[in-house]
């Protein structure tokens, strides 16, 4: 029996991978760093749409935490790479530099 | 626990306490304190002849490691007893000699603590009744010898000959363990006593050829035979007491025993018998060869000793046929009968001989007939000595040599008439053998003669020559004494010593009343073989100039020590040819040995095994799981063929997380939890890996491509693949997660299944996989905070 929602729900897994997969072709292809960071960034985020999705394909709960976790480290990793790109350091050290 | 248990390691417990006194007395020469043992031991043993001749053998027995049978049982019989004399009482004397021998500068010590431990360890040989006891204590008088050879360390020879005497007689002590192995799994017996008993077992089995040659390796590289002999020369660098003891008069005869001591157990073997003939005849021959060549002292003697125990393994092999076949026992008895008679004189003028060598060395500061001559009237009592023994050993009456020559003969003519079942055509050739060897045997102890105390003074000796002290004379003497005294009364011997060791070697309880006499008429071809010898070698010796060139074409390619050597050097060149060739220090070469071998026996097992595949119980395959693995291959593939380094790392990150997903799709979002936060913190350690590369290396280049990579690589991913859905195949039992999930409330309140396993249900995996992380993390603090010390570290650290 396939409902509308899973129709959508299939669509837009559909539409998200082929969103992923222009994102791969983007990080491969990229010319700077700073494409490739941002391109990882919205990376994470479609892919915890997709677990979202996926979710509701399996009919479960349990994979909302693995989505929270992916956003979180989207996030961090994006910070981190920005603090690199930009000072080429991620975790500072005052006293390192002060002697 | 009897005396004679104490008496074989009272020479250990002396050295023990001589190794104390060493340090506290300095006046007295130590070998004072260490003739006490010897002598002490040679009196007891004494004591006993009356009872073991008459009464037959005593037995002893101590429990040692009775669980695997090894006890160390004391078994006296007539050849036990005849050896253990000869050990102990040619020990007093050669400790005597060592007296005068050894200065007080020397390290006294350790010389009569290897002495020492080297006569419990013979004394155990010779009396041992079970074999493991006895490969014990035979191994023990290998390791003493080459202390004793190595005596003077510092000397290159030394060490050359020690370690080659122990190379070689450690291999024949190895394989002896393998044949008294074989014995024990063929008799179930460890004990000699009870083996012979079951001789019939040894008879009907088919491994008694292995046991016969492995036995035999041991006898033969023990007492020097063919082609094992060449390490007796070499061990001439020990001191000369050392020589006279070890390599003349006892160690070298531990072979002679154990062949002796054997010969009730394989006498019916043919291979036996004629192995111990063949080759003691052509050792005889051979080193009796060699000997006449040799210009140092002790060389001849060396090549001397070869030879002569050769003649008594020959004898021994003769006396086996007693056993073998039944053609004409008597006869053979007799071969026994010279072979006992011949050990004892052998010890006697030969340990002389040697004590006169050093005497001579000792004396004049040269071993090289070439530099000595005319010392007749300056040493008139070695001299004297030197003809009484020298003469023995040629074989000429009326001293103890010529009767156990005159029976050795007898017994080969005898072997040439019997007609036997192999080798009956050729048996002409043992008399001609024997005959051709005592020539030989004859030139070289007329040049010892002649060639040190007759002619000329050379005047080439590096010390002025003078008699020797009283203390170096002692010893010789008596054993000079002896060979005069069993030449002239060899029956003193016959009823006491050599009857029941002639017995116990041939197991018969039997007396024999052997009667060894000098005169055994005109009839008898043995004399006129002594007499044929004597003339013949006396011609050799006066033409000697003439025919010596044929020496000069035994060119150094030829001869075992070559051999020998070449050996040694070419394995050592092949171990580390091998070694350089395997272990190259590639960690790659590792790689393809490990997967290569993975892939070899994993084809061999499914060849054996068989693979039964079924695809029955899988599940349905989804759109989801497809696509993964499509993306999964693609970054693979991408890894492979990628230039850059940076790319790779993505990729493997890429994988990772589609792992995740993987997880998340079959349900387990702990799984996909952890993976996901692990895959983050990993592909961060490789970026960060890569930013710190050396800027040399970072060059981007393709991985390239090697067939053999490729060939395992394949074998190994289609190996496990195979395994894989074959373990799938073929599940036997139900699993037992339905406990889990019935208990995962009931038993452990909680909801979450995989928490609960992995807290409660297998605590303990989580609690060392927690350590793992521990160890992990300290260890790479420690990496981290080490200073590496470099070479120009380590000045600054020290100064």
């Amino acid at each position: 029996m396939i409902g509308f929602l899973n129709i959508i729900v299939i669509i837009c897994i559909i539409v998200f991978a082929l969103s992923m997969l222009g994102m791969v072709y983007r990080v491969i292809k990229g010319p700077t760093l700073h494409d490739r960071v941002i391109t990882l960034d919205a990376f994470g985020v479609t892919l915890m749409g997709m677990m979202s999705l996926v979710s509701i394909v399996l009919d479960t709960t349990y994979l909302l935490s693995v989505i929270m976790l992916i956003g979180m480290i989207g996030f961090i990793g994006t910070v981190g790479f920005a603090k690199f790109l930009e000072k080429g350091v991620i975790i500072e050290n005052d006293r390192d530099n002060n002697s | 626990m009897a005396l004679i248990h104490l008496a074989i390691f009272l020479p250990v417990i002396a050295a023990i306490l001589i190794a104390i006194v060493y340090r506290y007395v300095k006046d007295v020469h130590l070998g004072w304190f260490a003739l006490i043992v010897p002598a002490a031991i040679a009196a007891y043993l004494f004591t006993l002849i009356p009872t073991v001749s008459n009464d037959g053998p005593l037995h002893y027995t101590l429990n040692l490691m009775p669980r695997i049978g090894m006890n160390f049982d004391v078994y006296i019989d007539g050849l036990g007893l005849l050896f253990a004399i000869l050990i102990s009482g040619i020990g007093t004397l050669v400790v005597l000699y060592s007296i005068g021998y050894l200065s007080k500068s020397e390290r006294l010590g350790n010389f009569y603590v290897y002495l020492l431990i080297f006569m419990t360890a013979m004394l155990g040989v010779v009396l041992s009744d079970n074999v493991l006891m006895l490969y014990f204590f035979w191994e023990l008088t290998s390791i003493s010898s080459f202390l004793l050879i190595a005596f003077w360390y510092k000397k290159d020879k030394s060490i050359y000959g020690a370690q080659k005497s122990l190379l070689i007689t450690f291999f024949g002590g190895f394989m002896m363990l393998g044949g008294f192995i074989v014995l024990y799994i063929i008799t179930g017996t460890l004990s000699i006593r009870e083996m012979i008993a079951n001789v019939d077992l040894v008879i009907d089995s088919n491994l008694a050829p292995l046991a016969v040659v492995l036995v035999l390796l041991g006898a033969f590289t023990k007492s020097a035979q063919f082609p094992f002999y060449i390490w007796l020369p070499d061990a001439m660098e020990a001191p000369t007491p050392v020589s006279a003891y070890l390599h003349s008069a006892t160690m070298v005869k531990a072979g002679l025993y154990l062949v002796a001591r054997f010969t009730p157990v394989f006498a019916f073997s043919e291979l036996w018998v004629w192995l111990i003939l063949l080759v003691g005849l052509f050792t005889l021959l051979w080193a009796s060869f060699n000997a006449v060549k040799q210009d140092d002292l002790k060389g001849v003697l060396a090549f001397s000793t070869v030879s002569q125990l050769g003649l008594i393994m020959s004898l021994l092999g003769a006396g086996g046929l007693a056993v073998n076949s039944g053609a004409n026992e008597s006869i053979f008895t007799v071969a026994v009968v010279a072979a006992v008679f011949h050990i004892i004189n052998h010890a006697t003028f030969k340990g002389a001989l040697f004590m006169i060598a050093g005497i001579l060395d000792h004396e004049t500061g040269t071993r090289s007939i070439r530099k000595l001559g005319g010392l007749l009237t300056i040493m008139p009592i070695t001299f004297t000595m030197t003809i009484i023994t020298a003469l023995s050993m040629a074989g000429l009456p009326p001293f103890n040599g010529f009767l156990s020559k005159e029976l050795f003969l007898e017994a080969m003519f005898e072997l040439s008439n019997a007609n036997f079942s192999v080798l009956a055509d050729w048996s002409v050739l043992f008399p001609i053998l024997a005959i051709v060897g005592s020539i030989f045997t004859f030139v070289y102890s007329i040049k010892l003669i002649h060639g040190v105390f007759l002619g000329d003074r050379t005047h080439e000796t590096p010390k002025e020559p003078h008699e020797a002290p009283a203390l170096m004379l002692i010893s010789p003497i008596i054993l000079s004494a002896l060979v005069v005294i069993f030449g002239l009364f060899p029956n003193i011997l016959s009823q006491t010593i050599i009857d029941p060791a002639a017995m116990s070697i041939l197991a018969t309880d039997t007396q024999l009343n052997t009667e060894i006499s000098h005169w055994h008429g005109f009839n008898n071809p043995a004399l006129w073989a002594t007499i044929a010898i004597v003339v013949v070698g006396l011609a050799l010796y006066l033409f000697r100039h003439s025919w010596m060139f044929i020496y000069d074409y035994h060119k150094e390619q030829f001869t075992l020590n070559y051999l020998y050597d070449q050996g040694l050097i070419y394995s050592q060149l092949g171990s580390k040819k091998a070694t350089d060739g395997v272990m190259t220090g590639f960690l790659r070469d590792y790689m393809v040995y490990i997967f290569g071998f993975f892939v070899v026996f994993g084809i061999i097992t499914t060849f054996f095994t068989g693979l039964p595949i079924d695809f029955d119980n899988y599940s349905e395959i989804g759109i989801q799981d497809v696509v993964l693995v499509i993306i999964i291959l693609i970054s693979l593939f991408i890894i492979m063929m990628t230039r850059s380094r940076m790319v790779s790392i993505i990729m493997l990150g890429a994988i990772g997380y589609s792992m995740a997903l993987f997880f998340a799709f079959f349900r387990a979002p702990d799984l996909a939890l952890t993976q996901l936060a692990i895959e983050t913190v990993t592909t961060t350690l490789f970026l960060v890996c890569f930013y710190h590369l050396p800027k040399k290396s970072k060059h981007e280049e393709a991985v390239g491509f090697k067939f053999t990579n490729f060939m395992i690589s394949v074998g190994v991913g289609a190996i496990v693949i195979l395994f894989g859905l074959a373990a799938y195949s073929n599940r036997l039992f139900e699993s037992i997660s339905k406990y889990h999930i019935e208990n995962v409330y009931e038993l452990a309140a909680g909801g979450n299944m995989v928490n609960v396993i992995l807290v409660d249900f297998r605590g303990y995996d989580t609690l060392f996989e927690t350590l793992v992380f521990g160890i992990a993390g300290i260890g790479i603090y420690a990496l981290m905070k080490a200073k590496v010390k470099g070479k120009d570290d380590d000045n600054e650290e020290h100064a």
